[in-house]
């Protein structure tokens, strides 16, 4: 990949967004990824996400953990503050950033070795805590800076690109997702990001723990035959359930569509989540069910995507905590410290 | 039978106890009704890492002279536990005191010929008194109480008042309490010779002193230091850390309009996960903490190298237990010392306080966030189990109102759109400490990419050896710039002028102040330094360079202060002579001085004006 700067110069003609911002405003440095990887789209469609929603740039926060997909966050957002952690550990980090000051927008970014592997048990716990963010996880089924490992997603029966055969159950974080009350559930694939960009929006939107399991083919260790990441694969066994568009006030539904056929869910800021039907007894509200339609699909062969789950009406860490409205990182030493006479009635009763 | 222990003001008394029995409370009643009546003390729980059933012990060490350390030996024993008897009875000094529940009958051999015996039908009294089980051993415990205010001369006044102020608003279960202390004191004013050799004599010395434990105190600090966020994962003996953290917030962290709490606690899943959200909170501008102990330090070790690296202030209280691996969870060492202080790895050296007790507990506690703020780096705050979980008797806590938040080098949207230069590892200023700006404070200046790899001044991605370099030569200026900001040491200049010196902290102190009066009165003169933190102030270099040998004293079997001493200031190890206790006790004034004395006459530890005049 090329190194070269990207020119500050915009197209005077490039479209604007409601603050004013052209798409590039919401880029970052070149990507050093390989020349056709998944994550670059995903990049891309985060991009996209930001400036449609006109989203301040700087009002994001973006971590990551360790490996090829979080190093993405360096080719995004060039105006946010990024943390690229330790490796499994970003939702941790995230969950104490988003403590400090709840008023910023977080965005994590992960990969299948960080999330499902090292990072299994943060995961988890980031997903039961309703941490509001949005969670990326940039699935190849493969570690790619190590060159070429299985990991814990590589579906069983799945062959390495030197012919090895895993053996091991993956693991399906969407499933766990679920199962641990994630209040908005996505699968997508990066080629498709006509699907992805509309995800990332809903879940930028909700305000509780958002999942996408974003399947992102590594064209260098995972993209052969035999492999069930690749492109060709995923696009063969692709099940969309629904297809999302996120929009803001109600904008009549367009007569394209059969009356039954779209579902409008308002989330919590008002902003709609209008999902066009895929699957006629797909209902993206109901949990279990959910859940039993994947395990079955699963057993199918099919790879589900789409807007799996979503609880319009989250309840996220600040307020199961009951934390202030003003953000913990404003308060100042009139509201943390409660002063001498205070301390005198301490030692009072110490005594 | 030698002469019975005679003693004012002056004694050891030791009660073991049945885990669970709700004896703690009926003991801490006790010990405090000696401070009420002004008289110092020491007091410590001997626990196991049980919840209910093993046995227990509480050591009070009454203290006329204001000696806070252990003392070692018994002299009267309050023996509650029949599993543990023998060795409760064989603990007695001669001419020692047994207190025992005399309801069953026991054989003679179960009893020494050189103590002396008081027996109380406790369980007998309890039976004829109460008949629900739980009263009857709740009310047994206060029944001892009673009956040892008579033997010890203990002023049943003070004891009144305590139940009143502990059973405030309940009245009935204050009276009943206050029942039950008189029935313990009155059957023992009839029936036994009141008061025995041990007595109390109301004194002046606690004055104004305050009576708490250290990681109460510790907790305490850091509300007033501006923690907000405090992520942690339970194990002994740091859990009652954040738990009282929690405690003191509801008191003084709840806006009043609302309601709602100007704090977040976070019981993490783990100590990764703990520390990750602290460095992830303090990345965003928030004062964060973790309290925990040596097994926890091992498990952060990596997230500790990226608050040194990637310069993200921490602050970690580690209650030191006794390691290595689960070792002993519930007693006492301080042997983190090493692996606080080279935490993580690559090359790392890391601000280190080490408290004397719950007084200094809680002015570290609120100063660690600023020197962590300051230096943009992780603060290790180095309790112990013996300060952490026992209460101590210290100076009250004081805080001057003028104070403010150090919050260190941290670039404002002003600054930024007045266009200062912003290089989050740009040596600005000379003493090491870069600037850095929050998330979110301008749509188009100061954001950077925060990493735990290598970069240059403005954050850029480098592997480039000059800019590493260079990186790591300016981490090393910031931590020289450290030692002036962290406490001093406090140096006690021996009665004459001395050869030779001592070296001592953090929970040694009690033992140490009473180990010196007592080798100087056997005519070895040591000028002391007791070190507070880490880096080293230059007095503590120079400190040794003024003396020959300097003794070390530590609770840890490898020296390990003395090491890092040897390796930070390049001492000849022959210099400094290690004094270690290990063995999960707390260190006593009675071991030092052994210690010590022992080695002495090969030193010529002759004051120097005594050997001037020869």
């Amino acid at each position: 990949m090329s190194f070269l700067p990207k020119p500050k110069l915009h197209h005077p003609s490039l479209p604007k967004n409601a603050l004013g911002y052209t798409r590039r405003d919401y880029e970052g440095s070149i990507s050093t990824l390989c020349a056709g990887c998944g994550h670059d789209s995903i990049s891309a469609a985060i991009i996209q996400a930001c400036f449609e929603l006109d989203i301040e740039p700087h009002r994001v926060a973006k971590l990551s953990g360790i490996g090829c997909s979080s190093k993405t966050p360096d080719y995004f957002l060039g105006a946010s503050h990024g943390f690229n952690s330790v490796h499994g550990r970003m939702p941790s980090v995230l969950t104490g950033a988003n403590l400090a000051n709840r008023d910023l927008i977080y965005l994590g970014v992960s990969g299948d070795g960080d999330s499902a592997s090292i990072g299994l048990g943060q995961f988890a716990h980031s997903m039961r805590r309703g941490v509001n963010m949005t969670y990326i996880v940039e699935n190849n089924g493969v570690y790619g800076l190590t060159k070429g490992q299985f990991s814990a997603t590589s579906d069983r029966g799945s062959k390495s690109k030197k012919g090895a055969v895993n053996t091991d159950e993956a693991i399906d974080l969407v499933g766990l997702a679920l199962q641990l009350g994630a209040t908005y559930v996505a699968r997508s694939f990066s080629g498709d990001k006509a699907q992805l960009v509309p995800l990332i929006k809903g879940a930028l939107r909700h305000q509780g723990a958002a999942f996408i399991d974003c399947i992102s083919p590594c064209v260098a260790f995972n993209n052969h035959e035999g492999s069930t990441k690749s492109y060709d694969f995923v696009r063969e066994h692709n099940e969309a359930v629904n297809r999302l568009d996120v929009i803001f006030g109600r904008d009549p539904i367009s007569a394209d569509y059969a009356p039954g056929e779209v579902r409008e869910v308002v989330q919590h800021d008002g902003s709609v989540l209008r999902l066009r039907k895929l699957h006629a007894d797909y209902d993206p509200t109901d949990r279990v069910a959910a859940m039993n339609y994947l395990q079955e699909r699963k057993a199918a062969g099919e790879i589900v995507t789409g807007l799996l789950y979503i609880d319009p009406e989250p309840q996220d860490l600040h307020a199961n905590l009951g934390t202030v409205a003003v953000p913990l990182n404003q308060l100042d030493d009139a509201a943390l410290c409660p002063g001498a006479a205070a301390l005198e009635k301490v030692n009072a009763s110490l005594r | 039978m030698p002469q019975p222990i005679s003693a004012t003001n002056d004694f050891v008394v030791k009660f073991a106890n049945v885990n669970g029995s709700g004896s703690a409370s009926a003991n801490q009643l006790f010990a405090k009704s000696i401070l009420r009546m002004g008289v110092p003390i020491a007091s410590r729980n001997i626990f196991p890492s049980n919840i209910q059933g093993l046995p227990t012990w509480f050591e009070v060490r009454v203290s006329g002279e204001g000696h806070l350390g252990r003392r070692g030996g018994v002299d009267l024993m309050v023996a509650m536990n029949p599993q543990t008897w023998d060795r409760d009875v064989a603990e007695i000094d001669p001419g020692g005191y047994l207190f025992y529940d005399s309801t069953k009958p026991l054989p003679q051999s179960k009893f020494r010929p050189d103590i002396n015996v008081i027996g109380v039908p406790l369980t007998q009294m309890c039976n004829a008194a109460y008949t629900d089980a739980r009263q009857r051993q709740l009310f047994k415990n206060i029944m001892y109480v009673g009956a040892l205010s008579a033997l010890l001369g203990i002023d049943p006044a003070a004891i009144e008042k305590l139940l009143g102020e502990q059973y405030k608003g309940k009245e009935k279960l204050a009276k009943s309490n206050q029942d039950a202390f008189h029935m313990g004191r009155d059957w023992a004013l009839a029936n036994l010779q009141c008061p025995i050799g041990l007595r109390l004599q109301p004194s002046d010395r606690v004055g104004n002193r305050i009576y708490v434990d250290g990681n109460s105190a510790a907790a305490l600090g850091a509300v007033y230091g501006g923690a907000t966020v405090c992520a942690w994962y339970p194990i002994t003996p740091s859990t009652s850390l954040a738990e009282a953290f929690e405690r003191w917030c509801r008191r003084f962290r709840i806006e009043p309009e609302t309601g709602k709490k100007r704090y977040a606690i976070v019981q993490a899943e783990d100590e990764l996960a703990s520390i990750g959200l602290v460095i992830g909170a303090s990345w965003n501008g928030a004062r964060a903490f973790t309290a925990t102990s040596g097994p926890g330090i091992s498990l952060m070790q990596e997230f500790v190298g990226l608050s040194y690296f990637a310069e993200i202030p921490s602050v970690i209280f580690d209650v030191q237990r006794a390691g290595p691996s689960t070792g002993m969870p519930t007693r006492t060492q301080q042997s983190d010392v090493l692996s606080a202080a080279y935490a993580s790895h690559g090359d790392t050296k890391h601000i280190v306080l080490f408290p004397e007790d719950p007084r200094e507990c809680f002015e570290m506690g609120a100063q660690a966030f600023d020197l962590a703020d300051r230096f943009q780096q992780p603060v290790f705050v180095l309790l112990d189990l013996d300060i952490g979980m026992n209460d101590w008797l210290c100076e009250p806590f004081a805080w001057d109102d003028s104070r403010r938040m150090d919050r260190g080098k941290v670039m404002t949207a002003e600054m930024l759109e007045a266009g200062t230069t912003f290089g989050r590892y740009l040596d600005v200023d000379g003493d090491g400490v870069p600037y850095r700006t929050y998330p979110g404070t301008h749509p188009s200046k100061g954001a950077f990419f925060t990493r735990g790899t290598s970069r240059d001044r403005f954050a850029k991605y480098t592997e480039q050896g000059a800019a590493y370099v260079d990186n790591m030569q300016r981490l090393l200026r910031k931590f020289e710039t450290a030692k002036s900001y962290v406490p001093r040491p406090v140096e006690r200049e021996a009665a004459q002028p001395a050869r030779h010196g001592v070296i001592y902290y953090g929970s040694s102190s009690a033992a140490m102040k009473e180990a010196l009066l007592a080798l100087e009165a056997e005519g070895i003169h040591l000028d002391a330094l007791r070190i507070r933190a880490f880096p080293f102030h230059d007095d503590v270099m120079d400190f040794i360079s003024r003396h020959e040998k300097v003794f070390v004293v530590e609770q840890n079997r490898d020296a390990q202060l003395r090491t890092l001493l040897i390796n930070e200031g390049s001492i000849n190890p022959a210099r400094l002579i290690p004094i270690l206790h290990y063995d999960g006790t707390p260190i006593t004034a009675r071991f030092i001085r052994a210690a010590i004395a022992e080695k002495a006459p090969a030193l010529n530890v002759v004051p120097l004006a005594g050997a001037a005049a020869e």
